[in-house]
């Protein structure tokens, strides 16, 4: 698809490059396969759910009545016999951080065709995926252990509890789509699927390398907002 | 050469796009049932858009008959009054115009007039149909649960929305929000899919300033509802945890048929921030795509170009983005902060001048124009009244001074009803008697359309109108009986006695456009490819109605912007898009358009 349009005359650039392809007809992005400007402007309308989701929480934040937790103490994990302050949340955020690593890499090879470091790379950026989400389970149990519930808890403000468990359960369902996902294309490139360009099971659409990239955007969003949520849940 | 019409080129852009990979099923079942064609989605659409429409109009005469003459139905008491009030908001402003307008329309409309032979991804808009059915067939269950559905009034405001004592607090408030939260799943789908359909699947030479404005319409409500929704989701998502979990996130602490409550805390001024950031452009999702329908009935049935196709662009774009700005205008006696009301009667009154630029536009549109008075363009001409007419009651009810005393009045009951309610429903009308020669191949019956209009144009206005002066008499909404009230006067009495029959008489007319509608499929005479003489492309297709595909072999290509009415020279009084200047019949020197 993008061969077709690079092969007009060149686009001019910056502003006017953009004029230009608002005015121009078929396609507004140019070579934009449908499936990436789609995930886009998904992403853009996702962007909107977790905003909500955090103005919510700051605006129950800010009217509480009791104290809010303090973060440092409440996620402390005991490491060596002393209470090292977000060292579980600090290992989180590194591994999903290190999970876009591999997720970009993977579309770079993607696209130069090599299956097999493709394949591999998105199983990692999956098992990354999946280790997060194991240990947030195990943060939820650790929480869950020490009385904070939806309805209150005994560190102060109860809409604690019910915001935490609220937004980081609404990421976490958003990690492990991603990793279904994931999943899903890093079996179609291993069986050339996506070379092959073999109808879907379900869709009956060609597949495609792009679909790395795709799934790959949602994987790096994904990432993005958990920064944000763990600056506000975290660090404020 | 000549070069008639407005902008015309004979240049054609190569083509960069390859051909859709569209499945063709050979089954019934694959064809009408779990089809992937847009068109068959769109007709899945309006059917349960309709038929779930059908119940809240049900609802409506049942609300009017308790207010016209309470205490005469033993079948309404208070609960079930509040529950129908409830469900026929919901369902008219969500299940029923939403859907209808984007759904049904958005889906047969958007590949046909961009030029595409489906959505860019069929499966995808074929799950968005399945998961609105499940949404709608959740709300129904609500009906049959114990407590029946929810009475908390369609915008289910807590604490009261999830209080013991509210009618449908067992289950009905439950599957209230799962339903919503599934419609906005289904529509997430759908909606992305019109957005791409339209940014990227475009023919050759359609660029964006040559859409016609009902796909300008279209796409900027899409664009708002996949901002808009998000809010309302987590809304659902939040009340439904408050209502399941135990959490306060909008309770506050309080006490509940003498008991306190296990909830502390919350905030209930959150839920409506939350609510009516997707409820005010929820407005202009409804209003948007009418805007563009109506428009292009103007032209086509007035023979005339619309005047002013940039600035009407420009103004649903600026309507799209004030309307992100305005949503506190409803919260005025909510008890937020005074300085917000200051600053969002503002932003509300600026809304004016982009509504009114385009008021006027479809007016000028009409200036001079040839105008058929065909049923289409009876129904465009009343959207225009009626639109207004609510348009100008807005101003009232954006002045917070004003709209003190006016809250909660059935001031605003006449309203949002004329301006939203009406307004949409008539270009929905108006829409399926200029559309239906496409979808079926024959023409609906012109004198009972003309009967169906003016009974259903007059006695809107019989509803509507008095609605204003009880409100201003100071007659709260939403009360299921007024009893020995001093304040009300009895031609208030008697007026909603009058309300409930016009209302009723409104009712059984739609019976007429549904008689119309059926007989017309088997008896309608035959409308052949384009009976209105249209431009747009959806008119020149190769069979009528469209098969799988949409065109023939080759895809249209575009040479003119969608409104070459009427122009000086040519032959005929219309120039489809899809003609290149090269080929346009034209008259000899000196002679003009015969009169039709």
């Amino acid at each position: 698809m993008s061969d077709t349009a690079q092969s007009g005359q060149p686009l001019p650039a910056g502003v006017d490059g953009l004029v230009h392809d608002w005015q121009a007809d078929q396609q507004t992005f140019k070579g934009v396969p449908w499936a990436k400007s789609m995930m886009w402007i998904f992403l853009l309308s996702d962007t909107f759910i977790f905003a909500c989701f955090l103005v919510g929480y700051m605006k129950v934040r800010i009217t509480a009545t009791e104290p809010w937790p303090d973060a440092a103490a409440v996620f402390a994990l005991p490491a060596f016999g002393i209470d090292v302050p977000l060292l579980l949340i600090a290992i989180m955020t590194f591994i999903l951080i290190s999970s876009s690593g591999t997720m970009a890499l993977a579309v770079k090879y993607g696209y130069e065709r090599n299956r097999n470091k493709t394949f591999w790379l998105i199983i990692a950026t999956a098992v990354l995926g999946a280790s997060f989400v194991g240990l947030q389970i195990f943060e939820w149990y650790k929480l869950i252990d020490d009385g904070v519930r939806p309805w209150g808890n005994p560190f102060g403000a109860p809409q604690f509890g019910a915001a935490f468990f609220l937004i980081t359960g609404f990421h976490g369902t958003h990690v492990t789509i991603g990793v279904i996902f994931l999943l899903i294309i890093a079996f179609k490139v291993r069986n050339g699927a996506l070379e092959e360009e073999r109808p879907g099971f379900l869709t009956k659409r060609r597949g495609r390398y792009e679909m790395v990239e795709t799934v790959g955007l949602y994987w790096h969003f994904v990432d993005l907002v958990w920064v944000f949520i763990f600056a506000f849940f975290y660090l404020w | 050469m000549a070069r008639l019409g407005h902008e015309a080129t004979s240049y054609a852009p190569p083509l960069e796009m390859p051909e859709m990979e569209l499945v063709h099923p050979k089954t019934f079942i694959g064809k009408y049932v779990f089809s992937q064609d847009a068109k068959v989605i769109a007709i899945q659409y309006f059917i349960t858009a309709t038929s779930i429409g059908l119940v809240a109009l049900v609802l409506s005469i049942l609300i009017r008959l308790q207010l016209g003459f309470p205490g005469t139905f033993s079948f309404l008491d208070p609960s079930s009054y509040l529950q129908h009030v409830t469900m026929h908001g919901m369902i008219m402003v969500v299940y029923l115009l939403t859907a209808l307008l984007l759904g049904a329309f958005g889906n047969y409309l958007i590949p046909l007039m961009c030029g595409a032979r489906d959505m860019v991804f069929p499966w995808l808009n074929m799950l968005s149909y399945w998961t609105y059915l499940t949404a709608v067939l959740i709300l129904v269950a609500s009906f049959f649960v114990p407590g029946g559905p929810t009475g908390a009034g369609w915008t289910l405001y807590p604490p009261q929305a999830i209080t013991p004592g509210t009618p449908g607090y067992d289950w009905g408030i439950i599957l209230m929000l799962v339903s919503l939260a599934v419609f906005i799943a289904g529509f997430t789908m759908g909606g992305l899919n019109y957005v791409v359909t339209i940014l990227q699947a475009r023919t050759r030479g359609m660029t964006l300033m040559r859409l016609p404005l009902t796909i300008w319409g279209i796409f900027m409500a899409t664009v708002l509802a996949l901002l808009a929704f998000p809010a309302l989701l987590v809304a659902a998502l939040m009340m439904l945890m408050d209502m399941l979990a135990g959490t306060s996130f909008f309770m506050p602490t309080m006490i509940a048929l003498g008991e306190q409550t296990g909830y502390e805390d919350g905030s209930p001024l959150l839920f409506q921030h939350l609510f009516w950031f997707f409820g005010h452009p929820e407005v202009y999702i409804v209003a948007l795509p009418a805007f563009g329908i109506v428009s292009d009935i103007l032209a086509t049935h007035a023979r005339r170009n619309i005047f002013g196709y940039r600035m009407m662009v420009w103004a649903l774009i600026a309507i799209g983005g004030l309307s992100f700005v305005v949503w506190a205008h409803h919260m005025y006696v909510s008890g937020m902060n005074p300085y917000f009301g200051f600053l969002f009667a503002t932003t509300t009154l600026i809304i004016a001048v982009p509504t009114a630029l385009k008021v006027y536009n479809w007016v000028l549109t009409l200036w001079k124009g040839n105008i058929q008075l065909t049923v289409p363009m009876l129904f465009a001409i009343g959207f225009i009244f009626t639109f207004v007419n609510g348009g100008l009651s807005g101003l009232f009810l954006g002045n917070v001074t004003v709209d003190v005393p006016l809250a909660d009045t059935y001031f605003v009951v006449g309203h949002f009803h004329m301006v939203m309610a009406v307004a949409p429903i008539m270009v929905i009308f108006g829409a399926i008697y200029h559309w239906y020669p496409k979808v079926t191949g024959r023409m609906m019956n012109d004198t009972l359309g003309k009967w169906h209009f003016w009974i259903t144009f007059i006695g809107t206005y019989g509803i509507y109108y008095p609605m204003h002066y009880i409100g201003l008499a100071g007659v709260p909404r939403r009360y299921y009986a007024y009893g020995e009230t001093g304040f009300i006067p009895d031609s208030v009495i008697s007026l909603n006695a009058a309300i409930t029959i016009a209302a009723i008489v409104v009712a059984l007319a739609q019976l007429l456009f549904f008689y119309n509608m059926f007989h017309s499929y088997f008896r309608g005479r035959e409308a052949g490819p384009n009976p209105w003489n249209a431009t747009t492309l959806e008119w020149q297709t190769e069979h009528t109605p469209p098969h799988h595909g949409n065109f023939g072999r080759e895809l249209p290509v575009v040479y003119r912007w969608a409104y070459d009415y009427g122009v000086p020279g040519a032959r005929h009084d219309f120039i489809p898009q899809n003609v290149s200047p090269d080929d346009v019949e034209t008259l000899p020197e000196g002679q003009e358009v015969p009169a039709r």
